[in-house]
């Protein structure tokens, strides 16, 4: 590990240079990953179903594991040598350029700060549910669950992440019991995939039916390239960030595919397709009252899990910008007793609050599947040119992954596939999005920019890169 | 190369591209919500008769929507509200050329950007 890498940038507040704290270890990094896509279990991924069917909700389970074990790959690479609060946004600074860098930011602010409204919504949706009490609303839920974990990433963020280990490890926990307990080898005493998924109805739309569900397959794993942005807080990136991204993605493939298999053989897909809460209908629908209460529980827990990482990555991503003043430099206040970004944490508030009380839970996951899907369009990109500027050797990577250009090609494709799919169902969602990060870029290029220091974007130790 | 100092900006400067930022935030993404623009484009391919057969429901997923609470007349809007796969060619172009146009756009001027960044961080040493 070179001494550069590890080095964190600081924050100057009433003249004392203040940095973010380096305290995480691996299973942090693992809790910060998993913590925030478990969710996608527990609601989401069933959405797929509705757009392609049960079998079609199977294929991009495991088709876009393989975009996400591209994703891991690249992102483990270019992190262990590109250390730094923002994760991909200053992999974009060094190797790209200040306004792919800018717009990578905001992907990852967007991609995490809906998915932090989804999981309120999905929370308010859940505890409604089991109140069992017509008309009521959901939404002083949500304001108590955005508000209060956005307190709880004021106070610190060891204490966040330790609370995201457990509650984790919990969700994750209770999906394995699930399997287990229906007795997943036989088939006709619980679980009955055969009737429910027959020749007839496994793929009703077709082969266009799979395209579509690329989208909400997105679900199942979208967020865990979110280790990287705690790069400046763990002790050891080099080492923790490409294990705990790498331990995360094999968790998540295995929670994945055992949901699936429950929930398609405990529904019928269209139910499947619709419903916010597929586990916690599995659990009722097996007639066993503990399991009905702890998948409940569980259901609430990986939101509450996954909201609070999104909090910690979306508040580091703005940070981050107003630090390199590609946004105002207030936003790179760092708070002086709890060493966090905590203007970045209030101001991310009420947009999180204005979106939740007003979007539905598919239209805010479609917001942050599409902000998922442009990063990891540029990060296809991303590894092309970081090993063409630093080809191998020229500078100490912490972990060099197999197979390049081939994961890159795949993870390229696939984002072209997916989106296709939104395009499917969702296109002016699509074309809203794409048209504010394209205003939004020219406002930067052609006036934020000029606030920006040039030659103090490019921190790293590394040589000039090939071709300048 | 000379090094580049920015201006300083004030604090109302400040304020005004934060206002900037939150106003393009809710044009684009809060908009779309409130017009009705954003979400699945479903409908309901209505049935006459709203027995589990005409659904298409075998008796196993029959059981199970009754254990979910439903009857075939209020199950009828959930099974029977589809998505229509018609790709609208010339909507699908105009489309993929905004986000050819967009990415096109991000790395050209990407690149102008970094090469002022690269000259200015090499030429200083």
């Amino acid at each position: 590990m070179t001494a550069a890498v590890e080095t964190a940038q600081t924050t100057t507040i009433h003249g004392d240079r203040v940095s973010l704290l380096r305290v995480l270890g691996p299973a942090h990094v693992w809790a910060l990953g998993v913590g925030i896509v478990l969710v996608g279990e527990f609601t989401g991924w069933n959405f797929s179903a509705d757009k392609g069917g049960t079998l079609a909700a199977l294929i991009v389970c495991w088709v876009v594991g393989l975009l996400y074990t591209s994703v891991a790959m690249i992102d483990s690479e270019v992190t262990s040598t590109v250390a730094a609060a923002g994760g991909q946004y200053a992999q974009a600074k060094h190797i790209v350029g200040p306004l792919m860098a800018f717009n990578v930011a905001l992907f990852l602010v967007f991609a995490y700060t809906m998915l932090e409204v989804s999981d309120a919504i999905l929370l308010g949706q859940t505890i409604v549910a089991k109140a069992g009490i017509p008309d009521m609303s959901y939404n002083s839920f949500i304001a108590a669950t955005i508000v209060v974990l956005a307190w709880l990433n004021y106070r610190g963020v060891l204490m966040t992440l330790n609370v995201n280990f457990v509650i984790t490890a919990i969700a994750y926990v209770s999906i394995v019991i699930l399997f287990f307990s229906v007795s997943p080898w036989t088939q006709g005493a619980v679980l009955k995939l055969n009737e429910l998924v027959t020749p007839g109805n496994a793929l009703p739309y077709g082969w266009i039916g799979v395209i579509a569900a690329f989208q909400f397959g997105i679900w199942y794993y979208l967020g865990i390239e979110g280790t990287t942005q705690a790069a400046e807080e763990v002790r050891s990136p080099a080492r923790s960030l490409p294990y705990g991204t790498m331990a995360g993605m094999i968790t998540l493939l295995i929670a994945a595919a055992m949901t699936w298999y429950v929930c398609a053989s405990l529904m019928p897909w269209e139910y499947l397709g619709i419903t916010p809460y597929p586990l916690w209908d599995a659990g009722k629908l097996t007639g066993s009252p503990l399991l009905e209460n702890l998948l409940f529980i569980a259901t609430l827990l990986a939101a509450l899990a996954s909201a609070n990482g999104c909090i910690n990555d979306a508040a580091r991503a703005w940070f981050s910008l107003g630090r390199d003043r590609y946004l105002p430099s207030w936003f790179s206040a760092v708070h002086p007793k709890y060493r966090t970004p905590y203007r970045s944490i209030l101001f991310l508030l009420p947009i999180a609050l204005a979106f939740a009380f007003i979007a539905d839970l598919n239209q805010a996951i479609t917001f942050s599947i599409l902000s998922g899907v442009l990063q990891y369009t540029f990060m296809s990109i991303n590894i092309m040119m970081f090993r063409k500027k630093w080809p191998l050797g020229t500078i100490r990577r912490g972990y060099t992954h197999p197979f390049h250009p081939l994961p890159a090609i795949v993870l390229f494709c696939l984002c072209v596939v997916t989106f296709f799919a939104i395009f499917l169902g969702f296109g002016s969602q699509l074309s809203a999005m794409v048209a504010f990060y394209f205003l939004i870029s020219l406002w930067f290029h052609f006036y934020r920019y000029k606030f920006v220091r040039r030659g103090d974007q490019f921190t790293m130790p590394w040589p000039k890169p090939q071709g300048y | 190369m000379s090094r580049y100092t920015p201006p300083e900006q004030s604090k109302a400067g400040q304020v005004f591209d934060i206002v900037v930022v939150v106003v393009a935030i809710f044009v684009a993404l809060w908009l779309p919500l409130k017009l009705g623009l954003a979400g699945a484009a479903k409908s309901i391919d209505a049935l006459d008769a709203k027995t589990w057969e005409a659904l298409g429901q075998n008796p196993t997923m029959a059981a199970i929507w009754e254990k979910l609470g439903y009857t075939p007349e209020t199950a009828h809007d959930v099974i029977q509200n589809r998505f229509h796969y018609v790709i609208d060619w010339p909507t699908l172009i105009i489309m993929a050329a905004v986000l050819i146009g967009y990415f096109v756009f991000l790395f050209r001027a990407s690149d102008r950007e970094y090469r002022d960044v690269i000259n200015e961080k090499f030429d200083d040493k």
